[in-house]
């Protein structure tokens, strides 16, 4: 096991490297002057030029790519053109709240997914399986922006029970340590900030959570199908153990190894997805901020908040890989 | 040599032909029987009709607008209400239509022609060749697929056009990969080896012998795709970076009825309804390909 991690730790670095040589060329594969576009048409010359040492455009790519991965390294991604603040910092505000988002959100897709993928197949060929199979398709073909506003829309203007925008209501106050509003809540013991924080969690993360939700339903309904009809489970029956014990000890261990890996796959659909919903729910996280960097044409930032969004992805890409281990002790990692 | 390999060749197409007639016709028997695939090309026929028909359907201009109607609830002169401009929703829903279905189809094409061209050239060649390709492909599928989409329409700049091309590049790596492991097994066939030593050259050998092999995956991946692509390109507009105003696109028009939602929910309900059962028709229908083209696909 130990070697397969450290051969797995190795292999990330190639990709690593890769992801970053992608978003360093993002800046200079802009048709024309970079410079020139992230300043606009009313910039003159010598502000272009200017931007243009202060970014050292003017070097060769080898350095400047050297440059860019030694600033990388001590943590550093340059300077925002349109706030100037230092990039790593204004991510580093904004990081945590996209890392609460998505969590949440995988939480409710994971809490919901599963056990109405597990009920749909046990209950095959039912009414329920019929209605929440044909849900699970069109909350796959859901377009979560849409229904993030048709949410906000019923939820927050029409029955008013949760707020549309934003982590925390205005005048709660929470002492930040992590910028985990949920964990700094608990941590503080301010059980009026965690009330509030999750409050303003509920709407952004099941909205997020849709799509997973549905894909995660159909994979569990589908591994338990297949499960469910090994000669083990039909043993485990005639042995006169209850349905509980043979759903969840025998049949659901065996089919988790495909359900893992679809909701190791679904981080990245939440984590691309998180730039629509915190969009819509004004959740100031790395998503909303690439944003606003791109129409701002911020292209330091729009590199800072890509290379950290995939970064994460790759991480919990390899999480997952690592964890088929403890799932399935008959997998041997040679 | 010459007779040979024209006899050969007046014989291959005769059995693929019959094969292949066999393997297309069971799967559309199979896929007749499938009513969720069915409703699924239902979905898809409306929507080529509507965007096809798209000027004879739509009752009004539209993108001309009427700032004395904005806003106004669904009527019976505006089915589905006006927009915060005056224009009539449902003629925009139904040009919007076009758009959608050109997106889909044109970064799907994207996706085809330069996804399978890597695949085959990686998995025949393999080696370094198959290395550099897969590797390239690896770190394109170390971004999650909408923010990739994303950081090259930062690149390219928010037009209808260039959110095409980024779709289609993000989807590239999908079919690389399911070209290159069907090459990987085809290649080692025995009829490779003879089309090999009767001089076939390598461009022949890929798109006779090994193409047609890979086609049941492709078809079910394109239709999945396009679902994707509509999606993906509604998102990029709805963030401002696809379809610029005054296009009708569905996720531009979701975007601009974001402003009124409180107080007109159908500026923003409807388009993205039709975002939904558009995407619903062709996940419907590419499930349904699946189980009838690809029994080892189904369910996954």
């Amino acid at each position: 096991m130990l070697t397969y991690i450290i051969r797995r730790l190795l292999l990330l670095i190639p990709i690593l490297i890769g992801v970053s040589i992608a978003v360093f060329l993002m800046i200079h594969l802009i048709p024309g002057d970079p410079a020139k576009i992230m300043l606009g048409e009313r910039a003159t010359p010598d502000d272009v030029a200017r931007l243009r040492e202060q970014m050292g455009l003017n070097d060769p790519l080898y350095q400047q790519y050297l440059r860019f991965m030694k600033g990388l390294l001590k943590g550093d991604l340059g300077r925002s053109i349109f706030s100037n603040e230092k990039i790593t910092t204004e991510l580093f505000e904004r990081y945590p709240a996209t890392i609460e988002l998505t969590i949440a959100s995988m939480l409710v897709a994971v809490l919901v997914g599963v056990p109405v993928g597990i009920i749909s197949a046990t209950k095959k060929y039912s009414i329920i399986d019929y209605l929440t199979m044909t849900g699970a398709l069109a909350g796959v073909s859901m377009p979560i922006f849409w229904l993030g506003l048709m949410v906000i829309w019923l939820f927050s203007f029409k029955l008013g029970w949760f707020p549309p925008s934003a982590r925390l209501s205005v005048g709660v106050d929470l002492d930040n340590i992590t910028n985990f509003y949920v964990l700094d809540s608990i941590i503080t013991g301010n059980w009026i900030a965690l009330k509030d924080s999750l409050y303003h969690l509920i709407l952004p993360s099941f909205s997020l959570a849709t799509i997973p939700m549905a894909i995660i339903a159909r994979m569990t309904r589908s591994s338990m199908l297949e499960v469910l009809s090994k000669d083990y489970i039909k043993t485990a029956y005639a042995k006169g153990l209850s349905q509980k014990v043979v759903i969840y000890k025998h049949a659901l261990r065996n089919a988790l190894i495909p359900i893992v890996t679809v909701i190791g796959l679904q981080f990245g659909l939440l984590l691309g997805g998180a730039v629509l919903t915190e969009t819509i729910f004004s959740w100031p996280g790395v998503g909303k901020y690439s944003v606003t960097a791109i129409l701002s044409r911020d292209f330091p930032a729009v590199q800072g908040s890509v290379l950290v969004l995939s970064t994460t992805f790759v991480f919990v890409n390899l999480l997952v890989d690592l964890l088929y281990g403890v799932i399935d002790p008959k997998i041997h990692y040679n | 040599m010459e007779n040979v390999e024209v006899q050969i060749d007046n014989q291959m197409p005769q059995i693929d032909k019959s094969r292949g007639k066999g393997l297309w016709f069971e799967a559309w028997k199979q896929l007749l029987k499938n009513k969720a695939a069915m409703v699924g090309l239902g979905i898809i026929g409306l929507l080529i009709l509507t965007a096809v028909f798209a000027p004879l359907l739509a009752p009004y201009n539209p993108i001309e607008t009427k700032i004395l109607f904005r806003l106004q609830a669904p009527s019976a002169d505006h089915l589905l209400g006006t927009d915060d401009l005056g224009r009539d929703i449902l003629s925009r829903i139904i040009y919007g239509s076009r758009i959608s279905l050109q997106v889909g189809l044109i970064s799907v094409g994207i996706a085809l022609v330069f996804g399978v061209g890597s695949g085959v050239v990686a998995g025949y060649y393999g080696g370094k060749v198959d290395m550099l390709i897969m590797r390239f492909m690896d770190i394109m599928l170390a971004f999650p697929s909408i923010l990739l989409a994303i950081a090259i329409m930062a690149i390219l700049g928010p037009q209808l056009s260039n959110a095409m091309l980024a779709i289609g590049i993000v989807n590239l790596p999908r079919f690389a990969r399911i070209v290159r492991s069907s090459v990987l097994t085809v290649k080692e066939e025995e009829y490779i080896s003879a089309a090999k030593s009767l001089g076939a050259s390598d461009l022949r050998i890929m798109l006779k012998h090994l193409l047609p092999n890979c086609l049941a995956p492709l078809i079910v991946q394109s239709t999945l795709s396009i679902a994707g692509a509509i999606l993906e390109a509604a998102s990029l507009s709805f963030l401002g970076l696809g379809a610029q105003p005054p296009t009708p696109e569905w996720g531009a028009m979701l975007s601009a009825g974001r402003a009124s939602l409180q107080i007109a929910p159908w500026v923003v309900a409807f388009p993205g309804l039709a975002i939904a059962i558009t995407v619903l028709g062709f996940n419907l229908f590419g499930d349904g390909l699946r189980d009838a083209l690809d029994p080892k696909m189904k369910d996954k």
